[in-house]
């Protein structure tokens, strides 16, 4: 119905008209942070979700969704949270935007500190922090005009903008690739790429400084996927917006991060540059889940060597295991790892990751070398695939050359015989 | 076909006229065509689709949403023409050989007795594809003992048996579990169990780890390749994931708008594509196996309704080569496969010699 909409999004010159007035317009507005410089610091962030049981509703127990993070996002970067459901990432996008109370914790924007801010001390604070939702069907208004849907911030917020909000509206659609003429469609007349799209005129409406992106593309089919992913990519070009996207997907957060923090169990387990990460990932964890991505390239499928089997689920958040969480899953756990949580720490420029023995680095606690006996027996090893098989692998991915070399010793690691004694479905 | 089985076991052959005889392949799909009338007008879900596949191989099938993977899926299990209002709701022609029975012209009551002991399923969802009311043994329990004459303790010691082997821990404390106890990867793994409990010869897996996390998913991938291995079964994996096809497929079937417009043995698909939507596939897709690319490179525009299928070739709308051949040819005659290679067949108006040199000098770079 809007195919000439869709076909404009894909072709920059088409919408650089819009883009070009907006971004001048961003630069017209007091930008108070320079590119680079801290714009969002999260210190100690914590949200718990009670459980109440019982005629009194008395709390039995708190889910620790989001459980202690700090982390800081700079004016002008993506940063990129991965991690596996239930490890808390939508809850953090949630913080930050203060549609949840952290629990503790301090959240502070530009300098602000906002953790506390009411509805009201929150809504100027609005114009410049904005969010892209996962589901581009419930999260539109099946019964407003896109109109009246990307209009609606600017008559939250009191902003009558330059040549009247239709006027405003229309230039926004044009600038995600959408048809301006289509001001008056309803959204179900649009498809789930174009909705997305929709979605992120109404985030970019008040030229916000930081966009928050829950889950942005993973409701889209590949090929749309492509094409909302290059359309953020180009809005932050030209408009200079500052990203945090939230995403269980690795190969997309690769393609759009400049730094990435993997979560696991309401922790960030390790925080680093893109490169850094996937080329040298520290944290056991960040590893095993970069190997489990299946790979588009049949070839590979015989280098089975380079995957690492995490065994097991991911254990419940409301009684999460002591010490470092991972350490149920973990192949290279030692006593400290059951005892003593590990800090998030630089252990490389750029490279920050919360383990004791961590991958590509100087182990943190070497004299603790005591396997516990349980993941001693369940660390297999299996033969490494042939020589002519890791050669090819490793030419295929320039990046794996440290990687092959640990990866020839210990192969398919499973977790500590533990985790199948802890209630593995507590999560109901 | 001569080299059917040498090459790669699920072969493709090109569709074959309705009265040829019953086929020597374990299943053949002979232009299959899923039609379901609506009001807006007739949805031509599958509309023409033939491939065949032999036991032990694994055939992927990829598209996007709405380009009739899971219809073809249901197709050949028989469900949609299932129960008493099915017949109203779906149309269904063509041939779905399995082990030379031929299913759409079978006796329901016989399809009825293949199903879940010659054919089994694992759908998308195991949280609603299982009964919540059920223990998950009860579930696999009445699976088996639909199919085989034993009594209640046998089949439930059967059913442990199973879940162990599928990697559930404790088995016979989980067998008495009901679904919402398990965890996401374990109501995939009981799926799977219920679905093997028959050894069933042909395995349809309808994106299976579709709703799991990548840890959990590779779990899942690598239990279906053992078990593979291990029962011989015929799998088809159907997924929008180019990556998990890639890990599973001996031979792969790229769907749009329900027609399929390549296919072959999974290395020619990936290395020498030769068809530009397949092209659009490859390019959209960010991967880590790869130094970062600048950009994707998406497919045009969106796919299309399956009430108006654009005429010529389904794809040409999105097409960037529409225009390269002559007469508007795209727009007004509906490609068939042709034959690119050996056992690899694609469905485009271009000349061999202009896709290669696309594919080589203009988008393999880039990829």
């Amino acid at each position: 119905m809007s195919e000439n909409a869709e076909d404009n999004a894909v072709s920059i010159p088409a919408q650089s008209d819009g883009a070009a007035k907006g971004a001048a317009k961003g630069a017209t507005l007091t930008k108070d942070v320079a590119p680079g410089e801290t714009l969002l610091k999260v210190t100690g962030l914590q949200k718990h979700f009670p459980i109440r049981k019982g005629l009194l509703q008395r709390q039995v127990g708190a889910v620790r969704a989001v459980d202690g993070i700090d982390f800081e996002v700079r004016a002008g970067e993506t940063l990129g949270v991965v991690g596996e459901s239930g490890c808390g990432k939508s809850t953090m996008g949630r913080l930050i935007t203060r549609l949840l109370e952290p629990t503790a914790g301090k959240v502070e924007f530009e300098g602000r500190d906002i953790t506390h801010l009411g509805v009201s001390g929150m809504r100027p604070m609005r114009r410049d922090v904005q969010m892209i939702f996962q589901d581009p069907y419930s999260s539109l208004n099946p019964r407003h005009t896109i109109g009246t849907i990307i209009g609606a911030p600017f008559k939250l917020q009191g902003v009558e903008p330059e040549g009247g909000v239709k006027k405003e509206v229309q230039r926004l659609l044009s600038v995600v690739g959408l048809n301006p003429e289509h001001y008056n469609r309803y959204p179900h007349e649009f498809s789930g790429g174009q909705r997305q799209r929709i979605g992120i005129a109404r985030a970019l409406a008040l030229n916000p400084k930081l966009v928050v992106a829950d889950e942005p593309v993973s409701a889209l089919d590949v090929s749309i996927q492509a094409q909302v992913v290059n359309l953020l990519d180009d809005l932050q070009q030209e408009l200079g917006l500052t990203y945090v996207i939230i995403a269980h997907d690795l190969s997309v957060v690769r393609h759009v991060s400049d730094r990435i923090a993997v979560m696991y169990l309401g922790k960030i387990v390790e925080l680093a540059d893109r490169e850094s990460l996937y080329k040298a990932p520290m944290h056991p964890y960040t590893k095993a889940l970069m190997s489990a991505v299946p790979i588009p390239d049949p070839r590979r499928r015989s280098a089975k060597s380079e995957r690492i089997l995490l065994k097991g689920d991911v254990p419940s958040p409301i009684a999460p295991p002591s010490g470092c969480r991972f350490h149920t899953r973990c192949w290279k756990a030692t006593e400290i790892c059951t005892k003593q949580e590990p800090p998030l720490i630089e252990l490389k420029p750029g490279q920050q990751v919360a383990c004791h023995h961590p991958e590509n680095a100087e182990d943190q606690a070497p004299q603790d070398t005591v396997l516990l006996s349980a993941a001693k027996e369940a660390v297999e090893l299996v033969a490494v695939g042939t020589a002519a098989e890791l050669a090819a692998a490793e030419k295929a991915s320039e990046a794996a050359v440290e990687e092959t070399a640990v990866e020839e010793t210990a192969v398919e690691k499973s977790a500590v015989e533990k985790s199948s004694d802890r209630p593995e479905s507590t999560d109901k | 076909m001569t080299d059917l089985s040498k090459s790669s076991g699920a072969a493709m052959t090109e569709p074959v006229v309705s009265d040829s005889p019953a086929p020597t392949a374990f299943l053949e799909v002979r232009d299959l065509k899923v039609h379901f009338p609506t009001d807006d007008g007739l949805v031509k879900s599958v509309d023409g689709l033939s491939f065949t596949l032999e036991k032990g191989k694994t055939l992927g099938i990829v598209g996007e949403s709405g380009s009739g993977k899971s219809v073809t899926s249901l197709g050949i299990m028989g469900l949609h023409t299932a129960g008493q209002y099915g017949k109203r709701k779906a149309r269904i022609s063509g041939e779905i050989w399995l082990d030379g029975t031929e299913l759409l012209s079978a006796d329901p009551d016989h399809v009825r007795k293949l199903r879940g002991r010659e054919m089994a399923m694992i759908f998308q969802d195991p949280l609603s594809a299982l009964h919540p009311y059920y223990t998950i043994g009860q579930q696999i329990v009445e699976a088996y003992r639909i199919h085989h004459d034993v009594d209640k303790k046998t089949a439930k010691r059967r059913a442990v048996e199973m879940l162990d082997r599928v990697g559930i821990p404790q088995p016979d404390k989980r067998v008495d579990n009901y679904p919402h106890e398990f965890s996401g990867g374990m109501r995939q793994r009981a799926m799977i169990a219920m679905s093997l409990v028959n050894n069933p010869e042909l395995l349809i897996a309808d994106e299976p780890t579709t709703a799991l996390d990548v840890t959990v998913q590779a779990q899942i991938l690598d239990l279906i390749r053992d078990l593979q291995k291990e029962f011989g079964s015929a799998v088809i994996i159907i997924t929008h994931d180019l990556g998990v096809v890639a890990e599973l497929s001996d031979d792969i079937l790229v769907m749009y708008g329900g027609r399929c417009i390549e296919r072959g043995p999974a290395e020619k698909v990936f290395y020498e594509p030769r068809h530009p939507y397949t092209w659009g596939l490859l390019g959209s897709m960010p991967r880590l196996d790869r130094d970062q690319q600048e950009r994707l490179i998406p497919v045009k525009g969106s796919p299309p309704s399956l009430i108006n299928i654009p005429s010529g070739c389904a794809f040409n709308p999105r097409c960037p080569y529409a225009d390269v051949p002559k007469d508007n040819v795209t727009r007004t005659v509906r490609p068939e496969l042709s034959e690119v290679g050996s056992q690899h067949w694609a469905a485009c108006h271009m000349t061999q010699e202009e896709r290669e040199r696309i594919w080589t000098e203009e988008i393999a770079p880039k990829l």
